[in-house]
């Protein structure tokens, strides 16, 4: 049963290498925004299967507050190309 | 003991085909527009199903009252509100800077 | 709030307890403006009615990314996008948003841009069918307007 959890986590960080692809090529500023939203919540995803493959399901705080954090970022970055600045 | 077993690799292995499709619907579609259609729907209900999985791992295999699945239970609303949120803002800033669509028959960009 | 504080924590002696009061005091007092004020009537009707959405809405997601899997893995890749623009008579702005995370989660539309003064959406559609069926049949409209009762 472990086993599957190291596989599941390969998994999912060769599906971040495929996002990596787009946010070196995509031609303009938004296709990166938009790749690295994407492997910001490929990251939660991954640290919650490493807790419980090295059998400590204990701090899952952390990915909570990374989610906040990129949903954030992503808003902001969001606003500023829409605006051409973040105060008014 | 090995019905649980099989029902959480099940929703982890539809999970992860889930968030495949969504990664080659990144590199394969012609537009940004289309392609955050991919990620904006496969990387939510992907992710969902991958930490239902694992919530259910956990209750049958770690004894004694925690407070970890309300966290993951927590983790998923929050990921069904945000990710759309976020993928709304970032296609408005991207429309009203003036991106225009792709219609059928242009090339890819 | 207190509560969220609590949940979280999973500690019970005095100390954490006054500490989370402090806090979530502090937290209500920065951000009165967004999270007290706002017309409470008949809150917890809506909010059973809110319950009761959900489940068709994740059955909506399940179709949604099953639509998009197989658009993208055909070798042919069957896509003609297109721009719908449409009206709804919600006003509030909780129904709103609502609606516009309803629409990004069902297959093959996108919200772009919501006018919330006169409740006008612009969608960007996949393919011919959803937006159709957004514009046309006007299922999702009729839902979301059930559970906060604006019709």
């Amino acid at each position: 049963m472990i086993i599957i959890f190291l596989v599941t986590g390969l998994l999912i960080v060769l599906t971040i290498l495929l996002s990596l692809c787009r946010a070196v090529v995509g031609p303009g500023v938004f296709n990166r925004v938009a790749a690295v939203n994407v492997i910001g919540t490929k990251t939660i995803v991954l640290l919650i299967i490493m807790g419980y493959y090295f059998e400590r399901p204990l701090f899952f705080d952390i990915p909570l507050l990374y989610a906040m954090i990129n949903f954030i970022g992503t808003l902001a970055f969001a606003k500023y190309l829409e605006r051409g600045e973040l105060w008014s | 003991m090995v019905l649980i077993d099989g029902i959480v690799i099940i929703l982890l292995a539809i999970g992860i085909f889930f968030m495949f499709v969504g990664a080659v619907g990144l590199l394969r579609l012609p537009d940004f527009y289309t392609r955050l259609h991919a990620t904006g729907k496969c990387d939510t209900l992907g992710e969902g199903l991958i930490i239902l999985g694992l919530i259910i791992y956990h209750f049958f295999y770690y004894s004694g009252i925690s407070l970890i699945p309300v966290k993951l239970l927590f983790l998923i609303i929050f990921i069904f509100i945000a990710n759309p949120t976020a993928t709304h803002a970032i296609v408005k800033a991207a429309y009203l800077t003036g991106l225009t669509p792709w219609r059928l028959g242009e090339e890819r960009r | 709030m207190f509560l969220f504080w609590v949940l979280l924590s999973g500690l019970f002696d005095a100390f954490h307890l006054i500490a989370g009061v402090l806090c979530s005091a502090i937290v209500a007092l920065i951000s009165y403006d967004l999270l007290v004020k706002g017309n409470g009537e008949k809150m917890l009707l809506k909010g059973v009615r809110l319950l009761l959405y959900i489940p068709w809405e994740v059955w909506q997601i399940v179709l949604a990314n099953i639509d998009v899997a197989y658009r993208v893995l055909h070798p042919k890749m069957p896509i003609d996008p297109r721009v719908i623009e449409f009206e709804t008579s919600l006003k509030s702005d909780f129904a709103l948003v609502t609606l516009a995370n309803s629409i990004t989660l069902t297959p093959g539309t996108i919200t772009i841009y919501v006018d919330p003064e006169k409740g006008k959406f612009w969608v960007h559609a996949l393919a011919e069918e959803p937006g159709d069926a957004l514009l046309v049949g006007q299922t999702m409209q009729k839902k979301v307007a059930d559970v906060y009762m604006e019709w």
